[in-house]
């Protein structure tokens, strides 16, 4: 605040004089570590109106007067902000307009990380927008969603060419400043991706977004935001990879969804990125802020099927401010070795009737930690809200630890409240079974871990649903102890 | 087919099995017997391969393998079938998911293929009715919800979909009211045939006046002590265990 625009040319000047990005904007990499000059030359780069750099600006500014959160039940070693590169881009840049385009040498490291492409193509309706490293370089089925009026694009390109619906809805659901990691990303984000699905029409596809990390030392930080107009529908997938790397990875997203009355979004992750190694080493960082808004009659879904990363802290939300909208929290979350997970939802009833439903499913192994964090808030005016949690943990090992922080806030005597919580550990009786008809322990392990997690992973659109399966077979390698 | 030898296995370091000795044939039905506490399921736990039981003496044989030396789901794809006395619930997930991996974990094993969707779900609806098995009940989760004779059914329906050399039925007949007790061993006796065999091991005769045993064997005190026809079962059923206990004391 108090940031005038004299100020603002007053700083633009200064870091252009001091730095010279004018001329250097040819550059793929910005220097290490976070300033306004490196905030300018990423707006810079991305030929960003004022407004946008302002935002970031002043998101900056507010990050600067933060400190990190340390409530979360999770331990690990600071980032250290001066060391991360805030902005890196493929050496090409080039867009692609048909996946024959596409360079074969980023084709192969896809099909490394086990996104193949050929596989997401032949998926009955799903559009790929792949973003590597901050720039989105392939988009598909485009032309058919445009007949429909559908925008789905990276997040700069949305920048550039809808720049109002950018700005009306950017940070209406997490504003900059709510909160050390969102505020960090509203000053620093690179790129991410934009959804806008016009009054009633349904989306015909699952539209799909991968992320990866790629650059060493390259912190990510994507945007992504989702709007679906009135009466509208729209079922979303995010799917996160990273290959193995040794220095810790920091990750801080921010994703808003907005759904006006009656219409309905279905946000759908798998997130696998690299959880460290069986030491405790490496492992990405994932401080992420997710959040949707409900108007009337509107709908939001979040599912996660969460087996990466090294530190997890995440916590999907909805803010159920029209009346009869719902909110539904659907999440597998997967520790193993010496992986931290603290998530859970946030539920906020604004409007009368509102209904939430949250089912959390925590499977800690090795000597990891898993914990349920969950607020169901239920305001004043919430007249007849509804919830229901589900919280139940897994227990993989003797050694690994599940924990459950469920708060409730209620402020209005017609809510309808109910918690129910499970710990069990793998039973060897089952496994027992399982053998005895001939199965292996891998298998056995895997059916039975699928077993739990059914009511999650059935909210998965299929081909997401045996792609989260596989993954928990690999995470899960091993480890029962 | 099963040949066991001197079998001691223990405990917690107590001895329940103190030499047993065995013989099944193909083809044949074997009919165990004996007191509470004699051994009879630490037998049948010992032979399908639980790990908490320490085999201290003897040997095993199965089809000229060492059974003991095979680990607990080498001996079920060897063609070892255990219908457990208290059927294990695995919920969410599918009796017939459950059925198609362990069915083409078998076949993996004798290297062939797996088996196609289609006639998995015909063999499904075939052996089912062996045990008056609700095709419902085969899309629901593994034992989850079903009431005591549902479960003894579904062990005999998975034996059925299994097709093991050699099965053993622990105390399948316990809790199972006479109607159910007559599906079940009418689905049994339908799967008797020349090339596998079929160890039941009961507390009671009543079983055995539906699967007529070739043998009929008396375990105490973690040994075979009498073996006779299947009349030895009437025997047992109208003299009481005492009877065997102190025959077995003079003998």
């Amino acid at each position: 605040m108090g940031y005038t625009e004299e100020e603002l040319a007053k700083d633009l000047e200064n870091s252009e004089y001091k730095f010279g990005f004018t001329t250097n904007i040819e550059s793929d990499r910005a220097p290490n570590g976070i300033n306004e000059d490196i905030i300018r030359f990423i707006s810079a780069k991305k030929e960003e109106p004022e407004w946008l750099l302002e935002y970031r600006l002043n998101a900056y500014k507010a990050w600067r007067q933060m400190t990190e959160p340390e409530w979360a039940h999770i331990h690990y070693e600071k980032p250290q902000f001066e060391d991360i590169c805030y902005y890196a881009a493929p050496k090409q840049t080039k867009k692609y307009e048909s996946w024959d385009d596409v360079d074969p040498e980023m084709k192969e490291t896809m099909k490394k990380l086990g996104i193949s492409m050929e596989e997401q193509k032949r998926l009955t309706g799903t559009a790929v927008d792949f973003v590597m490293d901050s720039v989105s370089v392939a988009t598909s089925f485009k032309a058919k969603l445009k007949e429909l009026g559908i925008i789905f694009c990276s997040f700069s390109e949305a920048v550039q060419e809808h720049p109002e619906l950018v700005k009306k809805y950017m940070g209406s659901v997490v504003p900059s400043k709510d909160n050390f990691y969102a505020a960090l990303n509203s000053a620093v984000f690179t790129d991410g991706s934009f959804c806008y699905i016009p009054k009633g029409v349904r989306c015909p596809m699952e539209l799909s977004t991968y992320f990866r990390i790629n650059e060493g030392g390259t912190g990510q930080f994507e945007r992504t935001l989702v709007v679906a107009d009135e009466g509208s529908y729209v079922s979303y997938l995010e799917g996160c990879t990273a290959p193995m790397r040794d220095e810790n990875q920091l990750h801080a997203a921010v994703v808003e969804l907005i759904a006006l009355d009656n219409a309905e979004i279905k946000y759908s992750t798998v997130q696998n990125w690299y959880p460290g190694d069986k030491n405790g080493k490496g492992g990405v960082y994932n401080f992420v802020t997710k959040r949707g808004i409900c108007e009337k009659n509107a709908k939001i879904s979040w599912t996660q099927v969460e087996t990466g990363s090294a530190v997890t802290w995440k916590y999907p939300s909805c803010i159920l401010k029209g009346d009869n909208s719902v909110g539904e929290f659907y999440s597998v979350a997967v520790t193993n070795n010496f992986q931290q997970a603290d998530t859970g939802t946030k539920m906020i009833h604004l409007g009368k009737n509102t209904k939430s439903t949250i089912i959390s499913k925590g499977i800690s192994a090795g000597q990891s930690h898993n914990s349920y964090r969950g607020l169901v808030q239920i305001h004043a005016n919430a007249d007849n809200a509804r919830n229901f949690s589900q919280c139940d943990s897994l227990l993989m090992t003797d050694r690994s630890g599940a924990h459950t922080f469920p708060y409730i806030e209620c402020k209005n005597n017609s809510a309808k409240i109910e918690h129910e919580a499970t710990t069990s550990k793998i039973g060897e009786d089952q496994i027992f079974y399982c053998l005895q008809r001939g199965i292996s322990e891998e298998k056995a392990i895997s059916l039975i871990v699928n077993g739990y997690c059914k009511e999650v992973l059935n909210q998965l659109p299929m081909e997401f649903a045996v792609e989260a399966q596989k993954l928990l077979e690999i995470s899960l390698e091993n480890s029962v102890g | 087919m099963l040949t066991i030898k001197n079998l001691h296995a223990s405990i917690d370091g107590q001895a329940i099995l103190k030499g047993l000795n065995l013989e099944v044939k193909p083809g044949e039905v074997h009919a165990i017997m004996g007191p509470n506490g004699a051994g009879k399921s630490t037998l049948a736990s010992v032979l399908a391969g639980k790990e908490e039981y320490e085999i201290t003496g003897g040997e095993v044989d199965f089809d000229g393998k060492d059974l003991l030396e095979l680990e607990t789901e080498e001996r079920a794809k060897e063609g070892l079938f255990l219908a457990f006395q208290y059927p294990v619930e695995i919920p969410g997930v599918s009796n017939i998911n459950f059925l198609r991996t362990a069915l083409n974990e078998i076949r993996e094993y004798r290297g062939e293929e797996p088996i196609a969707a289609k006639d998995f779900m015909a063999m499904v609806r075939e052996k089912s009715k062996l045990v008056e098995l609700d095709a419902k009940l085969a899309s629901r989760s593994v034992n989850e919800g079903f009431s005591g004779g549902e479960k003894k059914r579904n062990e005999i329906f998975q034996m059925a979909m299994l097709e093991p050399k050699l099965a053993i039925l622990d105390e399948t007949d316990s809790g199972l009211d006479i109607d159910a007790l007559r599906i079940v061993a009418g689905g049994v006796n339908k799967l008797r045939n020349q090339n596998n065999a079929i160890i039941v091991i009961t507390h009671y005769q009543r079983l055995l006046d539906y699967i007529i045993p070739d043998f009929v064997h008396v375990l105490a005190d973690g040994k075979i002590v009498k073996t006779g026809p299947k009349e030895l079962a009437l025997e047992l059923e109208e003299k009481g265990y005492d009877w065997i206990n102190d025959n077995a004391q003079t003998v």
